[in-house]
């Protein structure tokens, strides 16, 4: 980027500053810390100059916005042309409360929809199932069947509004409801949009909602991929998420390492399975986490750009569009603490700013009380606020990539680049993601940095305003959102009159299809269409594929 | 501990009663006052189990074979304990145990008991409670007592293959398969399992077992016997079951399982002589103003003589009250005769 | 039963498969000399409490962020209480309302511990009751 001569008078000049000025305040003034470092434990140098960025080649590394290797955003216009979408994760207790929720949130300025599921139903079960009590419509909506979707957006445009949802083992059912409730209301498949999260191998690793072994986990997803890319045109079929990796402990160069490993293994499998690169891939999206460390998060999500489109091209020639990565953002909810809650705001609007200014597509703010329960309706609005208050307010939105050519950035960029990339060849040395979760590799890398983590927190090399520095004593009397435990009789019911009332005959019929297409190789979406159309429930779907696929049960690794 | 109290507990061991089960089998791994009397009451009750110990590296499917193994013990009626031993952290003296994880739902199952163990690190300590849980599991008439260890200590090792049955698991693609198998494990197994057919690379690793087995010296056991299995996917482990029984059967004809009961009595009575001199040595040279060294500067002693001082020592004080065999041969009364008759059963 | 080392159950009883509090928890108390024994996800009341029993442990920890801690922990400390274990001491942590907290503890939970707690005062609250 520098010509020689002018790179050797920077050095003259460093040199003089070091030995002059700077000697001479240090010696006065030590410095607080022997080494200052980010949040990931990089080591962070006291100012960073045009050497730190020498091998910089603009072209190559940094290009512009829309282009290869994107590292500077996804599209040419971003926030100038729209701004990003608002979408705040929501749900809770029966589809009924949830669709007050979201057209609430509709009605706030909200402009896509993020649906949050129970556990029962993430792991799939009926709410009326043992194992089910005292779960049901806990840290998301609880659905049992299509009639519960059709609930859940009753009065919604789906041909409108973008909905994503937060599903993984079971999400070819869900998406399956959807698409059988957007018919209910006279929108073909091909008149959604959204994007359903579909990630399984992270849930191995850190989420825990698997319920299917690897192998028909994959055929799963690359059966979703077929489906959509014939039918759903504008629908993401993945989301392939860095978030709970990054909330389990991660460091920020492990986010972006393992979140693409574990895209490589996505691909692969859809390779494997005879489809296109280019056919699939523009639809894969991915999910990261906003931490606080505002400056290495806006180096992470450039970097992540640019290694993705890196990787897309290097490994499988794909095209432009299919190494284009877009993500969405979540803030970062392991930072939010139980004590003096309205810190978390500010702690909340620090991170959507590191999302903005890396570049998201989508955002999801944090409410201030989740460390303590479900978010308040007041709650939820601040934290959407804030995401507006960024938005118009700022300025940042005014430019695309401010922070581009900010020796420190760009360094910082490359060097998670670099460092991710590592991630990824120890992964591929170890077989390829699905392998390396299965030895413990990833798993074992996540649980290092949070024990580390833990120990400077404990130890006070890291500060954590209201945890271990600035503590106040007050307790607060903080309002918070219960779930109603009526809840889970009233699904019971729900459930009981659905079994009265549908073609009993034909959801048994639909079922042993599914179990014996599950045996077989076709896709399974249409058949699993076929019996959600049906009105059999989710458990009865996930039970029928169970029977044939088993069940998953995850390595402990300590 | 009192005889009431020991006759109590005793009783709950015999009637299977889990808490009480449960803390004996404490007493005895914390080596605590009243563990060495238990274990002698205890002792009429034991042998009754098939032992079978299963030891290979470290994530090689044993926790997972247990499981699917118990399971279909227990389908074929047999009850079973389980003792999982992993290591003891060098620097701090805790543990993670997580095999249990591996057997999550047999923790309902009556008929089966599961204990998690460290390694603790102290001189033959683990012997001792593996060989003491076993006997509290076998006074509970457990049919089998599967022993889970891993393949890397050499305590670990011997208490495997102190077993009725020993299983080596290994598997393909953990690095360097032969580094493995030449280390010498291969000969402390009567039955060698490749784990995790499903994946890559089980026949390579198959094929190196048998060339190994084949360029080994003849020996006086029968040659161990090659199995895959898929812990995973449950194949393999009727085979490796009906293997192990066949091992157990044959082993009576041949004389190979009073030569391992044999071994493991023998093992038995050395770690607890071990433990009793070595902490007796330690009581005798550090008790403050012990002025043996000064002596042995000044040459008025020798360490041999020393030695001798305290084995002296050992043997009035240690095993004060504990009877010897000339005593017992002696007392009527014991129960002798049942673990004889459980004990005929399985000769 | 002082001669011995601190035995203690991690749980995760409910369906929630968040860990990472559970697992670095695990570690400290290893780290601090005691005998960790992990459940892993998605246990029974009935799981946890037969492991504990059998295990002889002297603490479980429960973690569990899904919300169903009214609903599952009272079947916990139930069972405890049949099989004869009711000396174990009951320690929870994860996401617990303020006012959820003087219930459980009426139930017999001895201590629960919210997010932003130090695993040392989890460690020390152990030591200072079992008191080895
Ligand atoms: N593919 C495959 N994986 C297996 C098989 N058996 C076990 N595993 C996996 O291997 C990993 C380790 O299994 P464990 O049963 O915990 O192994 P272990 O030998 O008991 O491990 P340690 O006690 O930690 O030494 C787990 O992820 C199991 O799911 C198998 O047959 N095939
Ligand atoms: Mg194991």
């Amino acid at each position: 980027m520098f010509d020689d001569k002018k790179m050797r008078e920077i050095e003259e000049c460093r040199k003089r500053w070091e030995d002059g000025p700077l000697a001479k305040t240090i010696n006065r003034f030590p410095e607080m810390k022997e080494e200052f470092k980010t949040l990931s434990g990089t080591p962070v140098d006291r100012t960073y100059t045009p050497e730190h960025i020498a091998d910089m080649d603009y072209a190559r590394d940094l290009g512009f916005p829309g282009e290869f290797p994107f590292t500077r955003g996804a599209q040419p216009t971003m926030y100038r042309g729209r701004l990003w979408t608002m979408r705040q994760y929501a749900g809770f207790g029966s589809a009924e409360e949830s669709n007050q929720r979201y057209k609430y949130l509709l009605e706030q300025g909200q402009t896509g929809l993020s649906v949050a599921f129970d556990l029962p139903t993430q792991i799939g079960y009926d709410s009326d199932e043992p194992i089910s009590a005292g779960e049901v419509g806990k840290v998301g909506v609880a659905i049992d069947s299509v009639r519960d979707v059709a609930t859940l957006f009753d009065d919604i445009p789906l041909d409108k509004v973008s909905t994503s949802m937060t599903i993984n083992a079971p999400a070819a059912i869900l998406l399956a409801m959807y698409i059988a409730v957007g018919e209910q209301g006279g929108h073909g498949p091909g008149a959604l949009s959204g994007t359903i999260q579909n990630d399984i191998l992270k849930e191995y690793v850190a989420r825990g909602t698997y319920i299917f072994p690897p192998e028909p986990s994959m055929r799963l997803i690359t059966d979703i991929f077929a489906y959509c890319s014939e039918k759903m045109p504008s629908f993401n079929t993945i989301s392939i998420s860095g978030y709970h990796m990054r909330e389990a402990g991660c460091t920020a160069a492990q986010e972006v390492g393992f979140t693409l490993a574990n895209a490589i293994a996505y691909v692969d499998a859809a390779v494997q399975a005879g489809l296109e690169v280019d056919a699939f891939a523009p639809r894969l999206s991915f999910f990261f986490a906003a931490q606080s460390d505002l400056l290495e998060e806006v180096a992470k999500f450039r970097a992540a750009r640019r290694l993705w489109a890196r990787i897309m091209r290097e490994r499988y020639g794909a095209s432009d569009k299919s190494a284009r990565l877009r993500f969405h953002t979540q803030t970062a909810g392991c930072t939010l603490t139980a004590q003096q809650p309205d810190n978390n705001i500010v702690r909340v609007t620090l991170q959507a700013l590191a999302a903005v200014l890396g570049g998201t597509q989508s955002l999801h703010t944090n409410s201030r009380d989740e460390a303590l329960a479900l978010p308040t309706e007041d709650s939820v609005r601040i934290a959407l606020r804030t995401q507006q208050i960024i938005a118009h307010e700022s300025g940042v939105a005014e430019t695309v990539d401010p922070l581009a050519g900010s020796f420190y950035v760009e360094r910082m960029t490359d060097q998670v680049e670099e460092a991710a990339r590592e991630y990824i060849r120890a992964v591929d040395e170890r077989g390829g993601a699905p392998a390396a979760i299965e030895d413990g590799y990833i798993q074992r890398q996540i649980q290092e940095s949070a024990y580390d983590h833990q120990k400077a927190v404990e130890s006070n090399e890291r500060v954590v305003v209201g945890v271990n520095r600035h503590r106040t004593e007050e307790k607060p009397d903080w309002e918070i959102l219960r779930v109603d435990p009526a809840i889970e009789q009233r699904q019971r019911e729900k459930l009981e009159k659905l079994r009265a009332t549908r073609d009993n005959a034909r959801v048994e019929t639909t079922l042993e299809d599914l179990s014996k297409a599950s045996a077989g190789e076709d896709n399974l979406m249409p058949v699993i269409l076929e019996a959600v159309r049906a009105e059999a429930t989710l458990g009865e779907i996930t039970g029928a594929m169970r029977s044939v696929f088993g069940e998953y049960t995850a390595p402990i690794v300590l | 501990m009192r005889t009431a109290e020991r006759d109590k507990m005793v009783e709950d061991i015999r009637a299977a009663r889990p808490a009480g089960l449960a803390r004996a089998i404490s007493l005895i791994e914390d080596e605590a006052e009243g563990a060495g009397g238990l274990l002698e009451a205890l002792h009429p009750h034991t042998g009754g189990a098939h032992v079978v110990g299963i030891t290979g590296p470290p994530g090689s499917g044993k926790s997972t074979l247990t499981d699917r193994i118990v399971k279909h013990l227990r389908a074929r009626g047999s009850t079973v304990g389980v003792i999982a031993v992993d290591p003891t952290s060098p620097f701090s003296g805790g543990a993670l145990l997580g095999d249990r994880t591996r057997m999550a739902d047999l923790a309902t199952d009556k008929g089966v008991f599961i204990r998690s163990m460290g390694t603790r690190g102290s001189l033959g300590g683990l012997s001792r409670a593996v060989y003491g849980t076993i006997k509290v599991l076998e006074a509970t008439e457990k049919d089998y007592v599967i022993v889970e260890t891993v393949g890397v200590g050499q305590s670990e090792v011997d208490i495997a293959r102190v077993a009725d049955t020993v299983v080596v698991v290994f598997v393909p693609g953990l690095g360097d398969d032969v580094q493995a198998i030449k280390a010498g494990i291969t000969e402390i197994g009567d039955l060698l399992v490749v784990n995790k057919a499903d994946l890559p690379g089980a026949s390579r690793i198959e094929s190196t077992l048998e060339s190994t087995l084949n360029l080994a010296p003849p020996r006086v056991e029968p040659a161990p016997k090659i199995l895959t299995t898929s812990a995973e996917r449950d194949e393999g482990v009727v085979d490796l079951i009906d293997m192990i029984v066949e091992h157990l059967a044959l082993a009576k004809t041949t004389g190979l399982l009073a030569c391992r009961r044999r071994m493991r009595a023998k093992a038995e009575i050395t770690a607890i002589l071990t433990r009793d001199i070595a902490k007796r040595t330690e009581i005798s040279l550090s008790e403050p103003g012990a002025d043996w060294y000064e002596r042995l500067q000044d040459g008025r002693t020798t360490p041999g003589a020393l030695a001798a001082t305290i084995w002296r020592k050992l043997v009035i004080e240690e095993y004060e009250g504990v009877e010897d065999e000339n005593s017992r041969e002696a007392s009527p009364g014991d129960r002798r005769g049942e673990h004889r008759r459980s004990h005929e059963d399985l000769l | 039963m002082s001669e011995g080392r601190i035995r203690v159950l991690i749980a995760k009883p409910g369906l929630d498969g968040h860990d990472r509090g559970a697992k670095v928890l695990a570690r400290a108390m290893r780290d601090a000399g005691f005998e960790v024994i992990y459940s892993g996800l998605r246990q029974t009341p009935e799981q946890i409490v037969s492991a504990a029993v059998q295990e002889d442990v002297d603490v479980i920890g429960l973690s569990i962020l899904s919300g169903a801690h009214n609903h599952l922990f009272p079947r916990i400390l139930e069972l405890l209480e049949e099989a004869d274990a009711e000396d174990i001491l009951v320690i929870a942590g994860g996401v617990i309302p303020e006012e959820d907290i003087a219930g459980l503890e009426d139930l017999g939970v001895s201590r629960v511990f919210t997010p932003g707690t130090s695993t040392s005062d989890a460690i020390d609250f152990i030591r200072e009751r079992i008191g080895a």
